[in-house]
């Protein structure tokens, strides 16, 4: 055999492709509902978005064009092997750019940059059951789900709040979909909880490991859970970004010396670059371009 | 205690596979009665106590328990939804040991609070009342309330895991040797704790137990079990003062004298 007889578009073969489809179909038809499905074997380790990689070859096209995140950056280990592999196996055009993706493959973050129709984010997931870590049996988890018994996620918020005088979860916040499933949004600072509500892009999420594709079609209630008395919030940021100046977005820690020194800037570097090449000035970017 | 009793249980059998658990048991329990439940180990208690409680499904008979809205309803034909719903309301299971009725991961007030957040409260604040009138009632010191259950004596999870089930205001509570495993004077506040709660409540209880001062303590009635079958049923005084059956006799003949 030589190499061409054993190539297929976009790595994975067609009938994997359409068990994998068929799972994203029953996943849309059942907003946040888990659909088993049969993970293949990816060429990398797991934790590194086999999930996501999965549904990514299984729903891209010849026209697509891949944008791929980690922790909201273009420019990761991650991100950067996931966008060479899919410009490899099925040489589609990549960006960085959000605005022009249709599809975004992403680890752990929402891109700022408001998702419109016709844009795919495909979240990579390791741990699908919200209930997991409460209810080890899956027998039990699956159980709760199809009666609809979630009292047992508010037992953990109600930890947060005895425990640290607030609901502490930061990240993996559980949402309700469209009013009947809870649903984990895989570890997706709460941050970007509100952007997953109505949004007009479609989610979809793989977890490899776990055998597991959910989704949450566009235009649909994504509600996080909370008590009357504890509403949620979302992480408040004291400075802007120190590179672009914005506000009201998500900012990571960098740390810049051995003394102490750090900045915060945004965690979505396209976001960043984008407004930087509009002439958006931060802090540190102010002294960069003096120097 | 009302006329119209609360469980109708009729000719209830269960098998594994071909050896028996229990066969043909009736009777009925009223509201506010508490009803023992005695025998050796491996006569059927547990068994019949896991099938009246819905956890193991009965090989043939039924029970019928009358609804909050007053139906009769038997038990073996809810769906599961409703069957789930039933046990984590209007009834409770108190496991001898309070590992296995407790979530030993989170804390005492969670615990407490978790039965409400299942039917729907959403009020951090009431929970957290709730659950702190609830330890004071069960005599555990509020400042507990954050405090896992790992790090409570045996005799105050027994007492958590009595709290916990109680919050919904169930009217049914079933108890597998709730004093098994505590030493004889925690054994003697929880007596005394359960009796009180039980007579305050107006609840219904059925305890299985091999103790037969437990028996006399908190119970009204009392059935007698040997091989599956049940021997020996009356008021609890009558059947360990004048026990008929020669096994109830050795039975009651065995309590140890100090």
């Amino acid at each position: 055999m030589n190499a061409v007889a054993n190539y297929n578009f976009a790595y994975l073969d067609e009938q994997t492709k359409r068990m994998i489809r068929r799972a994203i179909l029953k996943a849309v038809a059942i907003p946040g509902y888990q659909v088993p499905f049969s993970s293949r074997e990816m060429p990398m380790p797991y934790g590194w978005g086999t999930g996501g990689v999965q549904v990514t070859a299984s729903i891209i096209g010849p026209d697509d064009v891949l944008k791929v995140i980690d922790q909201g950056a273009d420019d990761t280990t991650n991100a950067v092997s996931i966008r060479a592999f899919f410009a490899k196996v099925a040489q589609v055009a990549t960006t960085t750019h959000t605005a022009e993706a249709t599809i975004i493959q992403t680890r752990h973050r929402i891109p700022e940059r408001k998702l419109e129709a016709g844009q795919i984010l495909v979240y990579q997931v390791p741990i699908p059951e919200p209930l997991r870590f409460l209810e080890p049996r899956e027998t039990e988890t699956r159980k709760m789900h199809a009666l609809e018994e979630y009292g047992l996620m508010h037992v953990k918020l109600y930890e947060d709040i005895a425990r640290h005088g607030r609901i502490a979860t930061t990240y993996a916040y559980p949402v309700k979909v469209e009013g009947r499933y809870v649903m984990d949004p895989s570890p997706t600072p709460k941050f970007d909880n509100p952007k997953m509500h109505r949004s007009e892009a479609l989610q979809l999420f793989g977890a490899g490991r776990e055998h597991r594709i959910y989704a949450v079609p566009p235009h649909t209630d994504v509600v996080s859970l909370d008590f009357e008395d504890h509403p949620f919030e979302i992480q408040h940021f004291e400075q802007p970004c120190a590179l672009c100046g914005a506000e009201g977005v998500y900012l990571d820690e960098v740390i810049l010396d051995d003394r102490g020194g750090h900045m915060y800037v945004c965690s979505d570097t396209d976001h960043c670059e984008e407004r930087r090449d509009a002439g958006f000035v931060g802090v540190l970017g102010m002294q960069e371009a003096a120097e | 205690m009302s006329d119209e009793p609360l469980l109708k249980v009729s000719n209830l059998t269960k098998f594994y596979g071909s050896r028996l658990g229990c066969a043909d048991v009736n009777f009925e329990l009223y509201p506010g009665e508490v009803l023992a439940i005695v025998g050796e180990s491996g006569s059927g208690k547990t068994t019949l106590l896991n099938t009246l409680s819905a956890n193991l499904e009965p090989t043939s008979g039924e029970a019928l328990y009358r609804m909050r809205d007053g139906s009769w309803r038997n038990i073996y034909e809810l769906s599961e939804a409703e069957r789930r719903f039933l046990t984590r309301t209007d009834w409770g299971f108190v496991h001898q040991n309070p590992a296995d009725g407790l979530r030993m991961t989170v804390s005492a007030g969670a615990n407490v609070g978790e039965r409400l957040m299942a039917v729907g409260d959403r009020h951090y604040g009431c929970i957290r009342d709730t659950a702190l009138d609830w330890l004071g009632r069960v005599e555990i010191a509020t400042d507990r309330i954050d405090d896992q259950p790992r790090s409570f004596s045996g005799g105050m999870r027994q007492r958590l895991q009595i709290a916990r089930n109680l919050v919904t205001g169930p009217r049914l509570v079933f108890m597998d040797e709730p004093t098994g495993g505590l030493d004889v004077s925690v054994q003697a506040r929880l007596l005394d704790l359960l009796r009180q709660l039980v007579g305050e409540l107006g609840l219904s209880a059925i305890v299985v137990t091999h103790d037969l001062a437990v028996a006399r303590l908190l119970s009204h009635r009392m059935m007698v079990m040997k091989g599956g079958h049940v021997i020996e049923a009356g008021l609890t005084d009558r059947v360990l003062d004048d026990p008929r059956e020669p096994y109830t006799q050795l039975l009651v003949s065995s309590i140890l004298q100090v």
